[in-house]
């Protein structure tokens, strides 16, 4: 077994990579850009070597970084990761020469898996199902219209070279063949200069399920089950799941035994996924192979026991697999939510600057992976499995450079239902302060109908929510439960309030029973007892809730029993009330007496000044730098420009969507406090 | 003796009834609460205890006698705020206009009066159209007795000022002087000539809004020390306040029971100060960070950010903070944030409230606008308030502390009690290059022999070591530990004493 290896990688992945390396008793290398110095993977690794400055282009990526740090640190094998240099032939060749190993497929699957009309030639000679079209180069339009009419409209046309959505366009007659594959082209060959176009059945209803194979240098390979990846925005897969709501027994064999008869043809040796899209009658068709650990890979580990990272460690070290098929058992159900740093408000911008707060939910080990002792990390026993695979800290910075996640919180339990209301209750937990992120956009996919059904496709997130995410308006009994958390918090403020050293003796204040708590829009008056260690909140129509909680104030996550019910709530005071955060929904709330209640109904409803037009300049200072340009849209929170005052840059940022409609000064202006630096429309 | 309980009823029902239904009904449309309203949502439920219900003016000028409302335009007593007595006078709009008479002046100053008699603070509703013109020069001695007994209470009981409505003329100088001014937002003004007369004497257009409202003095002029957006949330905030100060300067700031560790360690405050020296961060989050609970009472939020002042408590009990802003100038010290945290420190000191200061000051702001108004005059007061400070006085150097600012900032030659500083401190007459340049004049030309001697500079002074070599630095702490070592600091200061030499009082460069 290797002593030393080196991962070639940043973020969570490097850190779970360590996390298996050092149970296995094997040393660590991390490496870093400038941007990376003080992050978790270069703390969590036994050495770490800087290899550049932030843009990965210049750092990571860089081949000959790499094998420098490598050379330097003797490190014997090298972990890729995901992203970066993990489906790079020419890496593996690098490596190969210097003898350093892989940790990864040999260099000829990868290639041939590279290309997507490659790659299904040999599925097609393995029998692996694809999806109908033709695999040859088309001329023209015109052949372009014959051969959709052959594979049946709807097709999809698409370049070769394509990905993100670019060069791919949907026909569903012949006109839109024709045209379809004119624009395909142009966009193909201005976006990746290769012209070169195919045409394919376009699948309706389709859903996004991989197979998790693995295969050794002897010949042996096995698949570990699937996972459901239907959940994505563009194309950025947000949540997963093992297994799949759809498979069954039958479909799910089929699918195993073709990706591994793939997987075998190529002479795979590590752990690779094999992507198929299956439509709502379960005919599933090849998409591709990902000759790498994918970002989603703990959802199969929870499932199966299975760390797939020590066995792709093992498989490089030229180990055999001790697993065979029969030992491959699928055993509860585990759920991924992937936490972006995206606005989910702002159209999903990604969101950098300083984690002011992080604390991920407390880990928690169960199922398969607990009972075979691969458990990586040292998480206390629970009934369920908690799981988050990070690669920042409360303090950190997250950087524009590189991929806005920043976090991937797994839960697992014997049942769907379990595992998702278990994910419901970290999300609640989760506490992310400092930059935007997804968590109420992750809660509410985890209550929305669809998701809980299992019935979502890969247009579930465009369908579901189609103007963007404006957050989650809860229902009438939570909002009343939210209610009586309130009271109860304010319960203990007032009554510690009265407290207070130098009151009058004997005429303390008393702290009343009645009060109104202010929800939305709501007023639901509530009596709040005190009993025992809790509180006793009766609404007005007679319904009472008990709230049992060990909550104090000053505690920025309440944990208790409402109404018999478990709820986990953000809570933070704010200027006349509370803020509670729960389920992705975001409320105000103010519990008020009687008296104040009734005389905040005569307080008028004020509406946000209109400072949207102008961007003043709040200090005297030098513009160092423009951001935007006029005309372009922006969005809230967006950087427009950078003014230095006292050697410091001040980024000035949009306080919302609008388009730049002047800019009065330039880079290199001298500016006062107030001068206009821009206009909106 | 039934029909004479009733008669006291009846009595009472008609003070009450201010300047009647209509009257009530127009200070409700215009967003406004009525004076007695305003007390309710002060004070603790039912603990108003009134004063002068049936006090009427005495004027039979213009055919005054013919109006007499019971109170006279202006509602006064004490309550309490959580059980602690505070005096309170709140003046009612629809009572002639809330103007002050005579009469009306006698009743404010009857509570202020037993206010600095009995140790409790002012609380003063303003919504007055002004003098009462018809009483002539009797209110505007009626004025003068109020403004006297403001500069007398001024250090013995707070002194806190609600704008809820108009206050415009001399009746802005009652609220001047007190401790604290808050103002509404769109429903209150303050100013000393009105938009009319503006434009008949300068010629210019200006709104009311404009010239005196809330925005204009919590941002521009620096009057009031906050604003709030409606009459509920104003009461609301000003309990808040007066659960932060102690009654009078006989008394210790209150203390509260409190669940927040004293020992509580946040390693994020590991970064918080970033790799690039020119990079600005947020000491917001550091006072957060440090408080009981993360509760900050900021006062004068929106003025001369570059440094902040407020309220929070540590270990229950009440601390003052003044700390500089990098993210807004640097952090520098000027003519505003100057004067700001001066007032501030002053107050904290006249009612024994500990003062602790969070330092990353890269100096004075230069130029000619600083000059010619009078920084060195303005920056004084921040001095001179430190040096003159007897209470408690904890410090801590984030990051740079240079030339003449690190000394004014609370500084152990000023009689600061514990000055810790983090390792990223650098204590130095100014930044490493403009050093060197001025050290090394001799090599001006050439750039690399400068850098060196910039990088010599760095290694030997943008440090705390020196200082802590000398004393100056008492200790230098790690941030994570930052509110444990200072709520240990201000512990071991319970029982500090310390007392001024014997003055009528000093001469601060006002």
């Amino acid at each position: 077994m290797f002593k030393k290896i080196l991962i070639a990688n940043r973020g969570e992945i490097a850190c779970r990579v360590i996390k298996t390396a050092r149970k296995m008793g094997i040393r660590t290398v991390a490496i870093y850009s400038d941007a990376d110095r003080h992050a978790l993977h270069v703390r969590m690794a036994d050495e770490a070597v800087h290899i550049g400055p932030a843009p990965a282009n210049q750092s990571y990526i860089v081949i000959d970084k790499v094998m420098e740090a490598i050379r330097a640190t003797g490190a014997e094998a090298v972990h890729p990761g995901y992203g970066f240099l993990s489906e790079n032939a020419k890496f593996a060749e690098a490596l190969e020469a210097e003898g350093v190993a892989f940790i990864g497929p040999p260099v000829g699957a990868i290639e041939a898996m590279g290309d997507k009309i490659t790659s299904k030639k040999i599925a097609q000679e393995a029998d692996v199902s694809t999806v109908p079209g033709y695999m040859g180069l088309i001329a023209d339009a015109d052949e372009a219209v014959k051969i959709s009419g052959e594979i049946g409209y709807p097709v999809m046309i698409k370049a070769s070279a394509g990905g993100g959505g670019k060069g791919m366009r949907i026909a569903s007659d012949d006109d839109e063949a024709r045209e379809g594959f004119q624009s395909s082209k142009n966009e193909a060959a201005s976006s990746f200069g290769d012209d070169r176009i195919f045409i394919e059945k376009f699948v309706t209803q389709p859903r996004h399920i991989e197979i998790q194979v693995l295969c050794d240098s002897h010949g042996n390979g096995i698949y570990l089950g699937e996972r459901e990846c239907s959940i994505q925005r563009r194309n950025q897969k947000v949540v997963e799941e093992a297994p799949s709501p759809f498979l069954d027994e039958e479909t799910r064999k089929a699918m195993g035994e073709q990706a591994v008869a793939l997987a075998q043809a190529v002479d795979y040796a590590s752990a690779g996924t094999v992507e198929f899209i299956v439509d709502g009658d379960r005919n599933f068709y090849f998409l591709e192979m990902n000759t790498r650990l994918q970002v989603e890979h703990p959802v199969t580990e929870l499932i199966t026991g299975v760390d797939l990272v020590e066995q792709m460690i093992r498989v490089a070290a030229g180990e055999k697999l001790s697993l065979t098929q029969e030992d491959v058992k699928l055993t509860g159900w585990a759920v991924e939510n992937r936490l972006y740093a995206e606005d989910p408000y702002r159209g999903f911008l990604p969101s950098i600057g300083r984690l002011t707060r992080y604390r991920p939910p407390m880990e928690q080990a169960a199922g398969p992976l607990q009972e075979t002792g691969k458990w990586q990390g040292d998480a206390p026993a629970g009934d369920v499995a908690i799981r988050n695979d990070t690669g920042v800290f409360e303090g950190g910075e997250i950087s524009m450079y590189y991929d806005p996640m920043i976090a991937k919180l797994c839960t697992w339990a014997p049942s769907r239902a379990e595992a998702i209301e278990a994910m419901r209750n970290a999300l609640d937990a989760f506490e992310v302060e400092g930059i935007g992120h997804n968590l109420p956009f992750l809660a509410a996919v985890m209550d929305h109908p669809v998701f809980i059904a299992g019935e979502m496709t890969t247009a579930f997130i465009e369908e579901q929510f189609p103007d963007g995410f404006e957050g989650v308006t809860p229902d009438e009994a939570t909002v009343q439960k939210l209610a009586a958390v309130a009271a109860h918090m304010k319960m203990l403020k007032e009554e510690r309030a009265a407290q207070i050293s130098g009151a009058m003796a004997n005429h303390r204040r008393r702290v009343e029973p009645d009060w109104v708590a202010f929800i939305g829009r709501e007023a639901i008056p509530v009596h709040i007892e005190h009993d025992g260690d809790g509180t006793r909140v009766r609404l007005l129509d007679g319904t009472e809730f008990e709230v049992k909680s060990d909550w104090r104030l000053g505690d920025s996550v309440f944990r208790g029993q409402v109404g018999g019910e478990r709820m986990i709530v953000k809570t933070e005071f704010i200027r006349g009330g509370a803020r509670l955060r729960y389920r992705g929904a975001d409320m105000k709330v103010a519990v008020r007496t009687p008296r104040q209640a009734e005389l905040q109904a005569m307080m008028p409803v004020k509406l946000p000044p209109d400072t949207s037009r102008l961007l003043l300049c709040p200090m005297p200072g030098l513009v160092v730098k423009l951001a935007v340009e006029t005309g372009q849209e922006v969005q809230e929170g967006q950087a427009l420009c950078t003014i230095e005052a006292m050697k410091m840059e001040n980024i000035l940022r949009a306080e919302r969507k609008g388009v730049v409609a002047r800019i009065n000064a330039g880079e290199g202006d001298s500016l006062a406090v107030d001068d206009v630096i821009m206009e909106f429309e | 003796m039934k029909d004479i309980l009733d008669e006291l009823e009846a009595r009472r029902e008609e003070a009450r009834a201010g300047g009647g239904e209509k009257r009530i009904a127009a200070q409700h449309s215009k967003g406004k609460l009525t004076a007695r309203e305003r007390i309710d949502l002060l004070l603790d439920e039912g603990s108003f205890e009134e004063f002068d219900m049936f006090k009427t003016h005495r004027c039979t000028d213009f055919g005054m006698q013919a109006s007499k409302p019971r109170g006279d335009g202006v509602v006064t007593g004490w309550g309490t705020v959580n059980g602690r007595m505070v005096y309170v006078f709140s003046q009612d709009f629809t009572v002639f206009g809330g103007s002050l008479s005579e009469t009306h002046a006698e009743k404010i100053c009857k509570v202020m009066d037993m206010a600095m008699q009995n140790g409790a603070p002012v609380i003063g509703i303003n919504d007055s159209g002004g003098a009462r013109i018809q009483e002539g020069v009797a209110s505007l001695a009626g004025y003068a007795e109020v403004f006297q007994r403001n500069i007398m209470a001024s250090g013995v009981v707070p002194q806190i000022s609600v704008i809820m409505g108009p206050c415009a003329g001399g009746a802005v100088y009652s609220p001047a002087m007190t401790d604290f001014i808050f103002m509404v937002k769109d429903s209150s003004y303050m100013f000393v000539t009105g938009p009319d007369v503006v434009k008949t004497v300068t010629n210019e257009q200006v709104t009311a809004e404009e010239l005196g409202g809330a925005s204009t003095h919590t941002r521009k002029s620096s009057v009031a020390d906050g604003a709030f957006e409606d009459d509920v949330e104003a009461m609301s905030e000003v309990r808040r306040l007066v659960d932060f100060l102690p009654l009078s300067n006989r008394e210790k700031p209150p203390v509260r029971p409190f669940f927040d560790d004293p020992d509580r360690i946040e390693d994020s405050l590991d970064t918080l100060i970033p790799d690039n020296a020119n990079a600005p961060y947020d000491m917001k989050e550091l006072i957060v960070k440090l408080a009981d609970e993360g509760d900050f009472y900021e006062i004068q939020e929106e003025f001369a950010k570059n440094i902040l002042t407020g309220f929070i408590r540590l270990e229950g009990t009440t601390v003052g903070v003044v700390a500089n802003q990098p993210m807004v100038l640097a952090g520098c010290l000027d003519i505003d944030s100057s004067r700001k945290a001066a007032r501030f420190v002053r107050f904290c000191d006249a009612f024994e409230i500990p003062i602790l200061t969070l330092v990353d000051v890269p100096g004075f702001l230069p130029g000619t606008a600083q000059e010619y108004g009078g920084v060195i005059k303005h920056g004084a007061k921040l001095l001179f308030a430190y040096g003159e400070a007897t209470v408690p006085k904890v410090t801590v150097i984030t990051r740079k502390a240079y030339g003449g600012a690190y000394d004014v900032m609370a500084s152990k030659h000023l009689r600061g009690d514990l000055n810790y500083a983090w390792p990223t401190a650098e204590i130095a007459v100014m930044g490493a290059k403009g050093a060197s340049e001025i050290i090394h004049r001799s090599d001006a030309g050439d750039a690399e022999k400068l850098a060196a001697h910039t990088r010599d500079y760095e290694d030997r002074f943008a440090n705390p070591f020196v200082a802590a070599e000398r004393g100056f630095i008492d200790e230098v702490i790690m941030p994570h530990s930052t509110r444990k070592r200072v709520c240990r600091a201000f512990a071991s200061l319970r029982g500090k004493k310390l007392q001024n030499p014997w003055k009528k009082h000093d001469n601060i460069p006002l």
